[in-house]
């Protein structure tokens, strides 16, 4: 597989200089793999967030004014780590404390949690929201549970904005969880992606096949199935979503992103037909957001995120955002 | 038991993940993410840097030294899981430079309970316990039953790797293998499998040591 790297161990570190390079309104810490913002904090909760790289421009491209204040960068798919959350929240925690926002992924979970301790034993409050909203995955509390995926996106710019209106560490966490609560997501892949270390797709998938409630991390997902119209697709993804959690009476915000190998073409082509397939069902898209914002490395296909919001969130969600993959109102 | 062949012990496993780093990211693709046997191997390759740069004195100091650095370095959840095994079995070793039988078989078992008390996995779930578990059970009863800690440890060994083949017919509970469910059976739980190298390499470093 062909990649646009200088090698692979490398992958990491060398972008994170080019993140440097790009945006002078970031401090990168290269040491410890964190992408902070230059704006000021002074005194206000700070939102720190974090992950596997290869999901870009999640969450480097979301640190700035109006959403996180840093971003930790853990190896291609694997979670950052303690040490590195616990330097984050040293870089940008003013006394108001910090909210650690975690994709429901077991080594996420546990590192955030493993962090979270460490920055107690610093002086340093925070507390942490755990976005799992990809209705793929069963819901149970015998297992890991949902997956985090485009949820997180919405979750960083809302409760970034009340972070931003100076409110208190529990009633960040408050927005947050109640963005999280009302998330729900559901992706479809129609290739396979490659991890740069291992060099080969992670699973197979033949020409004529997609792989439905697919996860950002090149795990395959629950079913297989012939490849199909993009409007198929479309009703698909909104069939799955809607029928985890009722979406009409309220403004909804629709984000379709895709997975970092679909050309924005295609993801407006899939749009249009996701468009139908609510206006039939009587919901509502009051905001919508279509490109490449939570990706997996070269997988081709998308992933759709509904989020129930009301008159605050719609407000919070339209309030100014400064960074590098999100810019309005400034 | 001595500091030198745990060192030993942690230096043979970075040479066996060196070897088994593909084998063991196979396992990953195939129900996970693709990056266990990298990462792990990327995390012992540090442990052995460190223990180069300045040799731990103490058990205790090893303990933490390994511990820290599969958090620092591995990543994921196999990263704060065997690093919590490893700080939770120093806090769990005797002082000094030398363990007994008794006193490594109580401070794995402690690691194993912080392990299973941060990931919340039980027997049957499909991950590392289903090595560890029958590794600590095969371990007590043959020590209970007199044997050096170097049979005890390659009985603990054979356990794991048992425990670890056993993964194959389950359907995955926790960790990210759990998304796939009942797409899950026919595979062994990468985690198992590296449970089972370190305790296989921890055996052959007892090999032929008086204990």
């Amino acid at each position: 597989m062909k990649k646009l790297i200088n090698s692979a161990e490398n992958v990491l570190a060398d972008a994170l200089r080019g993140v440097a390079a790009a945006h002078p309104e970031l401090t990168v810490d290269y040491e410890n793999r964190v992408v902070i913002s230059n704006a000021p904090r002074d005194g206000r909760v700070a939102l720190i967030s974090g992950g596997g790289s290869g999901h870009e421009p999640l969450h480097s491209g979301f640190v700035g004014a109006g959403m996180l204040d840093a971003a930790c960068a853990g190896e291609v798919f694997t979670s950052p780590t303690p040490d590195q959350m616990l330097a984050a929240a040293q870089a940008v925690d003013s006394g108001a404390g910090v909210l650690f926002i975690v994709k429901n992924y077991t080594g996420d979970v546990l590192n955030f949690e493993m962090a979270a301790e460490l920055a107690a034993d610093e002086g340093i409050a925070s507390e942490s929201v755990i976005v799992a909203d990809d209705v793929a995955v069963k819901d149970s509390t015998w297992t890991a549970g949902r997956r985090g995926v485009g949820t997180t996106l919405l979750v960083e710019k809302i409760a970034g904005a009340a972070a931003a209106e100076g409110k208190s560490l529990a009633e960040v966490k408050a927005v947050a969880e109640h963005v999280a609560s009302q998330g729900r997501s559901m992706g479809v892949a129609l290739t396979s992606c490659t991890v740069p270390a291992v060099g080969h797709p992670s699973f197979d998938l033949p020409e004529d096949e997609m792989e439905m409630g697919v996860g950002i991390h090149g795990e395959p997902g629950r079913t297989r199935v012939p490849l199909a119209p993009a409007r198929d697709i479309a009703r698909d993804l909104v069939e799955a979503i809607t029928g985890d959690l009722d979406f009409t009476g309220a403004p909804v915000i629709a984000l379709l992103t895709g997975l970092g190998g679909t050309p924005l073409i295609e993801l407006y082509v899939t749009y249009a037909d996701i468009a139908d397939a609510l206006a039939e069902k009587g919901i509502t898209v009051a905001r919508s957001l279509v490109g490449d914002y939570v990706t997996s490395l070269d997988m081709a296909g998308c992933s759709l995120t509904l989020l129930r919001a009301d008159d605050e969130l719609l407000r919070l969600w339209d309030a100014p955002v400064n960074t590098s993959a999100l810019r309005w109102g400034v | 038991m001595t500091l030198g062949v745990l060192e030993r012990w942690v230096r043979d496993s970075a040479a066996r993940l060196d070897a088994e780093a593909e084998r063991l990211t196979a396992l990953d693709s195939a129900i996970g993410d693709a990056d266990h046997g990298t990462n792990m191997h990327r995390g012992f390759t540090a442990i052995v840097a460190k223990l180069d740069a300045a040799q731990p004195q103490t058990l205790a100091e090893f303990f933490k030294a390994v511990g820290m650095t599969l958090v620092s370095k591995v990543g994921g959840a196999s990263g704060s899981l065997y690093g919590t095994l490893f700080l939770d079995m120093g806090k769990n070793a005797p002082d000094g430079t030398s363990m007994s039988a008794a006193e490594w078989a109580h401070a794995l078992s402690a690691g194993v309970a912080a392990v299973v008390a941060r990931g919340h996995a039980q027997p049957g779930d499909k991950t590392m316990i289903d090595a560890f578990g029958p590794a600590l059970e095969a371990l007590d009863s043959a020590l209970a039953a007199g044997a050096t800690l170097a049979e005890a440890a390659a009985a603990a060994a054979t356990a794991a790797e048992r425990g670890s083949a056993d993964t194959e017919p389950l359907v995955a509970r926790k960790g990210r293998a759990s998304y796939l469910g009942e797409r899950s059976v026919g595979h062994i739980d990468p985690g198992s499998a590296s449970t089972a190298l370190l305790l296989r390499a921890f055996a052959d470093a007892l090999a032929g040591e008086a204990t």
